[in-house]
């Protein structure tokens, strides 16, 4: 643990500076911004690199923690850590925010959606790193501010209605949240005479009565439940990703989406063990009906982007199934399709936002035969699209196969309805497909450009990516691992929940 | 026979006590004096820098009095035959009216000149309604709380009108004076019925009696609610509130924003000395009161705030919102809560002020731009500006590592800390709604010059704009009318910078300001 170099708050600090270098630029001379905004994620993107391999990879606690007190007489501090849960989700959003600052089209104000990116990314980092629960709350509102900004400022026709839903969503879910985290530092100061907001400490003493914890619990789950979005509560998300750029779009549905199920695993299971068990049946029910809700209404959208929106309901319901199925296999895929999601739903939209700049329609009716024309395109959509289909030896598959295996041993009914999720993705995906790539091309579809080399080399790093965690996952889930067998020690120390040894004895 | 009447006993004077009233009040009768003499515009310039001179003077002087209570309680006392108190608490507040003062005249310089209004009588005016807001705060009584309270308002009056060429200047004036000479007779009666139930004035003295006798008249229960509808009257809060928007809208830009932080720090000053002080043993009788007046304010004063389309009375509702969340500190009737009221005062202060200096300098000439469309593509004429409101919009809204973010959290966690949830989770949403408009104020800000966003007085209305459509194509209309430009004069440039540093250095470095509220304890009888 270096004390030397205070690495976590240096991947906080580096893209908030990026933005404000990139804001004091001149506004005209869109390459240099794009440069300077991408240098600054790069570095980023190499100190979480550099994070993961110093991470010790048989260790389930928070490593690498930074704690300086920041509010004396509130008990906040600087508190940052990251363990197992939250290292790939780091890695995840350094990987992302580089290719969304190179790579879509722009069409106005290069600064603004540069800067805007980079305090967006300062905003995702701190969500993942923080253990201090004002700190946390911070982050998790400031993610919204450009975000709003994001999509206001450079999205499609319909952006002002889809901002207005997002923002009211999100912000109703965390006004909930702060009351639920003053409560129960107030509780606990009560309970223990020690007023903190430290998640550790909070976690471990577990001093609130299981029936206020219920009702904590819910003020937390309703607004994870949000941001995931659950299912009765998902409606802002087809909106928000369809009126997006394309830029927004990755980044919402690879990093924002994750907010919620981390939200779920480090507050909602952390710190209240007992009441999200006692509410798992509720929690395992909506993420099923999302799994089969989002994939039945994604087959029927006319509108490919909304297609790609409504499949990461559905995907999002396999996460949540994996977390409160609460066995270690279920918790691991579930992580693991965090990141997995990430990957290939973020391609997918990267791959929409090529197709709307090319043809300025995303009206699956008015596409067709584009394989013929555009080979590559077609291949490497295939390849993204079975990855998110769940495609043996992609990504995907190994996300949803844990998910489902370790779900079908604590919870098996959930986990065998779950399952036809994965036959009607591979119904809308590939309908999807069919109907956009087969065929013969007619009119301006005649005319559809191949891949040019800079989204070659956009892509490239997601496909190998999709690939490689495919095939050789092992790395990453031994890192994984330990963090969540610690978890789940922790929820069944504190309730009546008990693994059931096959799944406990399947972990490696 | 003559010799043998007693001499009325005056009382001891500690005039080191009163150190920074004394010195406004001063200040602004050599500035009156001087001002007859001549009136040239380095009259005008001359004037500001007094004022700024002065007001730093007075908080200097009342720095020092903290210094002397022992940076908290520990050496309040009172003064002047009880009749002032020497507490924390005051000298919190004496120092924030202060901040107004300053921020104030260094904003009023510009617009003075702009609108061809110098004259030193603008400062006076400003000067000695400050010293009223500096008595009530400190002031241990309730005649002397009515007596600050006048010479505030008087002079509040008088600046509303200011600018006489304005036709709404002038109705502001008439009717902040109607309205407000109405509510003073509410808190005088209110005094007096407070009087008819324990027999004095005096806050010690009522709450020694409240302590130790059972007071079942409705009298008193009379005297809290006209006592508060008086109060509630110059720090708008709902239903109290219905002269606001036209007041802070008609009024010259820089009184409002000086109108907005002193005379509600000074209102709040007397609510909460009186209530959490004074009636401190009848919690159970106010607090309902206040609990309602806190959610309507918050409430009403957000929902009305999004339909404006004037940024004025837009912030005008803002402030109605925002005394809804210093009520909540009052309601909470804790430590945490008063504190709470006071940090979120003083983060308040700086916003608005700042809100209204960039409104005072984008309303231009005749100070009448004060639309939603004059704030269109500012981004591009004045980054620097823009940025300056984003940031003070952005607080208000209560975005996280502003001042506002804090001001917020400090009260709501007041409110949970005894328990009152239902308004703890009001408030957030109702900082939802605000936060709609502030962002919604900053994406106009932003757009291009001429290009038209939908959905601006009708929130929902879906824009038809494709993007990426060359800037400008559509709304060339819109937009052909020849703006004069927007001059930044230098004072209101130095007090939007101070107040963004303030309100950024609060959001990244709170604890000093923390403890600062935290120590400015009332003295408690």
């Amino acid at each position: 643990m270096s004390e030397t170099l205070p690495m976590l708050t240096l991947l906080v600090v580096i893209p908030v500076i990026g933005a404000a270098v990139v804001a004091c630029l001149p506004r005209d001379d869109e390459r240099l911004l794009r440069m300077v905004g991408a240098t600054f994620a790069v570095v980023e993107l190499l100190l979480t690199v550099a994070l993961m391999f110093d991470f010790k990879a048989g260790e389930g606690g928070f490593q690498f923690v930074s704690q300086h007190v920041w509010i004396r007489s509130f008990g906040i501090s600087w508190k940052l850590g990251v363990d197992g849960i939250s290292l790939f989700l780091i890695v995840l959003t350094g990987v992302l925010f580089p290719l969304v600052i190179i790579g879509p089209e722009v069409h106005k104000d290069v600064k603004g959606y540069v800067a805007w990116m980079l305090l967006l990314e300062t905003g995702c980092i701190g969500v993942f790193l923080a253990l201090d629960l004002f700190l946390f709350f911070l982050f998790w509102e400031l993610v919204l501010v450009p975000m709003y900004f994001l999509i206001g400022g450079w999205g499609y026709d319909r952006r002002i209605y889809a901002t207005l839903k997002f923002f009211l969503y999100t912000m109703v879910g965390s006004a909930l949240m702060l009351v639920g985290i003053l409560t129960l530092v107030f509780l606990h100061q009560r309970a223990t005479g020690n007023l903190t907001f430290d998640v550790v400490t909070l976690a471990t003493d577990q001093s609130i009565a299981s029936s206020t914890a219920r009702w904590l619990f819910l003020a937390f789950a309703a607004s994870f439940a949000i941001k995931v979005p659950m299912f009765p509560l998902h409606t802002w998300l087809p909106d928000a990703h369809t009126e997006a750029p394309t830029g927004g779009s990755v980044i919402l549905a690879g990093i924002m989406l994750k907010l919620g199920t981390y939200g779920f695993l480090r507050f909602g299971l952390y710190l209240f063990p007992k009441a999200a068990f006692s509410f798992a049946p509720l929690f395992l029910t909506l993420g099923v009906i999302g799994i089969v809700y989002g994939a039945i209404v994604a087959t029927m959208q006319r509108d490919l982007k909304r297609l790609v929106a409504y499949s990461s309901v559905a995907h999002l319901g396999f996460i949540v199934l994996g977390i409160f199925g609460l066995s270690q296999q279920g918790l691991e895929g579930g992580v693991l399709q965090m990141v997995n999601h990430g990957l290939s739903t973020g391609a997918l939209f990267f791959l929409v936002g090529m197709i709307y700049e090319r043809r300025h329609t995303r009206q699956i009716a008015e596409l067709g035969g584009l394989q013929r024309v555009a080979p590559l395109f077609a291949g490497v959509f295939m390849l993204v699209m079975l990855s998110s289909i769940g495609l043996p030896g992609l990504n995907g598959f190994v996300g949803e196969f844990l998910v489902l295996i370790g779900t079908f041993v604590t919870r098996r009914w959930w986990a065998v309805v779950a399952t036809t999720g994965v036959i009607l993705a591979a119904v809308y995906l590939l309908w999807a497909y069919q109907r956009v790539f087969h065929g013969r091309p007619e009119g301006a579809n005649a005319d559809f450009p191949e891949m040019s080399w800079r989204e070659r080399m956009l892509m490239a790093p997601l496909v190998a990516l999709i690939v490689l965690l495919g095939v050789y996952p092992r790395p990453v889930l031994e890192r994984i691992s330990p963090s969540v067998r610690d978890l789940v020690a922790h929820v069944e120390q504190h309730s009546d929940f008990r693994q059931p040894a096959v799944a406990a004895g399947a972990a490696k | 026979m003559i010799a043998q009447v007693e001499p009325i006993a005056l009382p001891n004077v500690e005039w080191s006590q009163m150190a920074p009233e004394l010195i406004l009040i001063v200040g602004a009768l050599v500035l009156l004096v001087a001002g007859t003499f001549r009136k040239d515009r380095r009259m005008a310039t001359g004037a500001c820098i007094f004022t700024v001179a002065v007001g730093a003077a007075a908080m200097v002087s009342a720095w020092g009095l903290w210094q002397d209570v022992g940076g908290g309680a520990g050496g309040a006392r009172l003064a002047v035959a009880d009749a002032l108190v020497i507490d924390g608490f005051g000298v919190f507040l004496t120092i924030t009216i202060c901040s107004a003062v300053i921020l104030g005249a260094l904003l009023a310089h510009g617009y003075l000149v702009r609108e061809g209004l110098e004259s030193p009588s603008f400062y006076v005016l400003m000067l000695l309604s400050a010293s009223g807001g500096v008595i009530m705060a400190k002031a241990n009584d309730l005649i002397l709380i009515f007596l600050g309270l006048e010479i505030l308002s008087i002079s509040l009056y008088v600046l509303a009108g200011y600018h006489q060429r304005r036709e709404q200047s002038r109705e502001a004036a008439i009717k902040y004076f109607v309205l407000g000479s109405f509510s003073s007779a509410f808190f005088l009666y209110g005094i007096a019925l407070t009087y008819g139930a324990t027999g004095s004035t005096n806050l010690g003295f009522i709450a020694a009696f409240l302590g130790t006798q059972t007071v079942t008249q409705g009298v008193l229960l009379g005297g809290f609610a006209f006592l508060l509808v008086g109060l509630g009257f110059k720090v708008a809060a709902v239903p109290f509130h219905m002269w606001t928007p036209d007041v802070y809208q008609g009024s010259p830009t820089p009184v409002t924003g000086f109108m907005a932080a002193a005379a509600k720090a000074a209102g709040f000053a007397a609510m909460l000395r009186i209530f959490y002080s004074a009636f401190g043993t009848q919690q159970l009788d106010w607090k309902p009161m206040v609990w309602v007046l806190a959610v309507l304010s918050m409430v009403v004063g957000s929902v009305l705030a999004v339909v404006q389309t004037d940024v004025k009375r837009m912030l005008a509702y803002s402030s109605i919102s925002h005394a809804g969340y210093v009520l909540i500190g009052l309601q909470a009737a804790s430590n945490r809560g008063i504190a709470g009221s006071l940090f979120y005062l003083l983060a308040y202060t700086f916003l608005i002020v700042g809100s209204f200096a960039t409104v005072a300098i984008v309303a231009r000439k005749g100070d009448n731009r004060t639309g939603l469309d004059a704030f269109r593509g500012l981004a591009r004429e004045r980054p620097l500006l823009a940025f300056a409101f984003t940031v003070f919009l952005l607080a208000q809204a209560g975005v996280p590592f502003t001042s506002g973010f804090l001001a917020k959290f400090y009260v709501i966690s007041a409110a949970v800390e005894s328990r009152s949830y239902a308004i703890a989770i009001i408030a957030m949403l109702a900082s939802v709604v605000a936060a709609y408009f502030y962002l919604r104020l900053i994406v106009v800000m932003y757009l291009a010059e001429g290009q038209v966003m939908a959905g601006l007085t009708a929130p929902g209305v879906t824009d038809v704009r494709p993007v990426g459509e060359p800037e400008g194509a559509g709304g060339v209309a819109v937009a052909t009318v020849v703006e004069p430009k927007v001059d930044i004069p230098v004072g209101a440039a130095i007090a939007i910078g101070v107040a963004v540093v303030f309100t950024i250095g609060v959001g990244l470095v709170p604890q000093p300001f923390i403890d600062f509220a935290r120590h400015a304890m009332l003295l408690r009888l």
